[in-house]
């Protein structure tokens, strides 16, 4: 994987990339190792750390966890080349105490060196949310090799739809917490570019949300794929929704099993979902048509933020890694009730959610469950960990069903 | 010279690549900003550190409101209306009536030059209020301030306000640690300003760090009342029940002058000129920064066809009783001046007076089943 990335820095393109960041970022985009990152000019201030310090008595998010007055004092002046400071990362977490259903993170990066100009608030944090990942010591495997997948096929009666999602985020260009619209207009620009030269079941169409018709709309809708302005705070205190609709919009191939979001959370999040329990022929589309977006993209000179400590460079650090969130909607009426189903998803290393997505519950006894992890391990290895864990679940709902006793799985070793 | 490392990365991409869609936007920054004015604007910024993008970002993510044309953008720092005043000129004369850049706006908080406004008939006018802004010259304002910044407007407000005395003599609520007993008769008293919702102000920056540094200041009568670090540095209100708009309007007058008078002794004046007025973060309230109203009961007047109208001519605006964002419950409304620049204080508040006693008047005929058109007014 590194070579490739090593081949494309040489192309003419890359001289484009690299007047666009400025001088002050070439060392980091060449060498792609954190230590060369360069930050840029201090930021002008009035006040001394302690008369800016955040007041986070109330709080419960992983940054409020991490920032200490010290970390806070030695950061506070810094910025990454592009001009993105510390108080802009943290601006969430300091806007959102926390969440109901879940620890949020409470910071969000601005652009790729954001992971390494502020990596003494962030390496800790990493570490809590990746469970104990040590990105100054370990490195990331990246595996989108699908045919190692094995018994990928779910039974029907139980699992309703599978869904593998994951983000790219285009290097050279700042995340959508600090893009200005030049950049995110760019991204658009790159991606759907790369997307028009997929084929086959692959074969597509983008939509555009400032142009779509109100027909396409509402089709859109009725698929479950228009994504809207964001609402939650989470990502609106983080500036992820200026300038909506502009240059935000949805792609998806004509058999509607492969979908790209651009701009949202992230420069493109890439899905692919079907009815039913098929997640092995999810998984097979879901590398087939990433590498063959990578595969576009770089044919112009473009590639994706990824480094070998922390693999695919996303907005929010708890997408690192993997980015990869796989999925089913399956129905566990009776699992659901029993006293042990929260030991039993925290040992097979999975969580659920409600139908509706991370901010919501669960509706009857229809359950979103997916991979807790994404970072330190490959995405085969995570979507292997789905399929064993919501087949494991299923034989429990089955044994349940015929008045058997079900176990809980022993703790995975090493966590 | 600060500058805004962050703009000068942006300056690598073309004003054109950068200029915002503003084709499905109605509010006065979308009428005004032409790509030959962003180009001009795009390199500046004031020494703070604030920039054209930073003006315009809630015009941008807020293309209309369903009541009111909305100005769409908004001011960082004092010296914003100078180093943007290509954009913000055009924009002040659109919504304050024509001002030119050239014209001079007068300031008169003596209350004895209001005529009348002590005999509004309270049976149809429920309570009086006059608010308006101050800034804090040599700080940022809230789109814009640091938490540093804001936390000690909050100090030297508190400190001010505590000098106050007779009437005048209160107690400071900060948002952050008020008891629940206190916030419950906050909102009882009606006073409680809450994390704004509007998308007007939250895309412009103004809820970061919410609650820190926020509050609310009242005296013990419960009529004179401060906001501390919501959508202005400080939010001056003075209100009663019933139509007495002359002694809430004497109170208003009183008390700001205290207030700036003490905040002049710490070395701390108003934002203030004699172009612009009272500098406040919306272009909206420059001038005085006064809204006076009352909630006057109209059922009869209001669906008359020619309430716009007159309205209109006597140079007030409605809003339902629920403020800006809201539409009127059961024929009450808030009826207050539409002006805020190129008028005093004065005059301001004499237009309300004067034309809530009309319309009293007119409701009055109308419940009697008399014609008002003789009474409609000429325009002011």
């Amino acid at each position: 994987m590194a070579s490739n990335f090593y081949r494309i820095l040489s192309s003419k393109r890359n001289v484009g990339i690299l007047s666009l960041v400025g001088a002050g970022s070439i060392t980091g985009a060449v060498l792609l190792r954190r230590e060369h990152v360069t930050a840029s000019a201090h930021v002008r201030r009035t006040y001394p750390a302690s008369a800016e310090y955040p007041d986070l008595r109330q709080h419960n998010n992983c940054m409020a966890s991490h920032l200490t007055p010290a970390i806070y004092a030695k950061l506070c002046d810094k910025s990454t080349p592009n001009g993105y400071t510390l108080d802009q990362a943290i601006q969430t977490g300091v806007d959102n105490p926390g969440h109901p259903f879940i620890k949020t993170v409470g910071m969000v990066a601005g652009d790729e060196e954001t992971y390494e100009v502020f990596a003494d608030l962030l390496d800790p944090i990493i570490r809590e949310r990746h469970n104990g990942y040590d990105c100054r010591t370990m490195t990331h495997p990246t595996d989108l090799d699908s045919s190692k997948l094995h018994s990928g096929r779910f039974d029907d009666r139980y699992v309703l739809s599978s869904r593998v999602r994951t983000g790219r985020s285009i290097r050279g260009l700042s995340l959508p917490p600090a893009c200005t619209r030049a950049e995110r207009r760019e991204v658009e620009r790159v991606t759907v570019d790369a997307l028009a030269g997929l084929s086959g079941d692959l074969a597509g169409k983008y939509y555009s949300l400032t142009q779509m018709t109100d027909a396409e709309q509402q089709q859109l809708i009725d698929d479950h794929f228009l994504f809207d302005k964001p609402v939650s705070p989470l990502l609106t205190c983080a500036g992820m929704a200026r300038d909506w609709p502009d240059a935000r919009g949805i792609w998806h191939n004509n058999e509607k099993t492969f979908l790209v979001w651009i701009n949202e959370e992230d420069h493109t999040r890439v899905i692919s979902m079907e009815k039913g329990g098929n997640m092995k022929r999810v998984f097979d589309r879901f590398c087939t048509g990433l590498k063959e977006v990578e595969r576009m993209i770089q044919e112009k000179g473009w590639e994706f933020m990824w480094n070998e400590k922390l693999g695919y460079i996303l907005t929010c650090p708890s997408n690192l890694g993997t980015g990869l969130r796989a999925g089913v909607h399956v129905n566990l009426p009776r699992l659901s009730k029993d006293p042990r189903f929260s030991k039993i998803l925290d040992n097979l290393r999975l969580q659920k959610r409600g139908t509706g997505g991370v901010d919501t519950a669960a509706v009857g006894s229809t359950f979103d469950i997916s991979n807790l992890d994404r970072l330190g391990q490959s995405e085969v290895q995570l979507v292997q960990t789905v399929v064993d864990g919501v087949n494991y679940l299923i034989e429990c709902e089955k044994k349940l069903e015929k008045g058997q006793d079900i176990k809980v799985p022993a703790s995975p070793k090493g966590n | 010279m600060a500058k805004n490392c962050h703009n000068d990365y942006k300056m690598k991409f073309s004003g054109d690549e950068e200029f915002p869609d503003l084709s499905l936007h109605n509010n006065h920054m979308a009428k005004v900003l032409t790509k030959d004015i962003y180009n001009k604007l795009r390199g500046k910024s004031t020494p703070s550190g604030f920039t054209v993008d930073d003006i315009i970002q809630t015009g941008v993510d807020n293309p209309g409101h369903p009541f009111i044309m909305t100005v769409g953008c908004v001011a960082g720092d004092e010296e914003s209306y100078e180093v943007f005043k290509d954009l913000l000129d055009p924009i002040i004369s659109d919504r304050h009536s024509g001002y030119k850049p050239t014209d001079k706006h007068r300031t008169d908080l003596n209350f004895e030059n209001l005529k009348g406004g002590d005999d509004l008939d309270p049976a149809y006018v429920l309570s009086s209020r006059v608010r308006t802004g101050r800034s804090i010259k040599g700080f940022t304002l809230p789109p814009h301030n640091s938490r540093g910044e804001r936390r000690t407007i909050e100090k030297l407000s508190i400190e001010a306000l505590a000098t106050l005395s007779g009437e005048f003599k209160g107690k400071y609520y900060p948002l952050n640690g008020m008891t629940d007993k206190e916030q419950d008769q906050l909102i009882n008293d009606h006073f409680l300003f809450d994390k704004p919702v509007s998308t007007l102000l939250t895309c412009a920056g103004m809820a970061r760090d919410w609650p820190d540094a926020r509050g609310i200041w009242h005296n013990d009568a419960k009529t004179f009342l401060v906001w501390v670090n919501e959508e202005d540095h400080l939010r001056v209100i003075s209100m009663q029940q019933g139509g007495n708009m002359k002694e809430v309007f004497k109170r208003f007058c009183t008390g700001l002058l205290k207030i700036e008078e003490t905040f002049k002794k710490h070395n701390h004046g108003f934002m203030w000129n004699e172009h612009l007025g009272y500098v406040l973060t919306c272009p909206s309230n420059l001038g005085t920064g006064l809204r006076g109203g009352v909630h006057v009961k109209l059922p009869k007047l209001s669906t008359h066809a020619k309430f716009g109208e007159i309205l209109t001519r006597l140079r007030l605006q409605k809003r339902g009783t629920g403020g800006v964002d809201t539409a009127s419950v059961g024929g009450v409304f808030d009826i207050s001046n539409a002006d805020r620049l190129g008028s005093s204080e004065v005059d301001q508040v004499q237009m309300v007076v004067d034309g809530v006693k009309l319309m009293v008047a007119m409701e009055k005929k109308l419940e009697k089943s008399e014609s008002i058109d003789d009474m409609i007014p000429a325009q002011k």
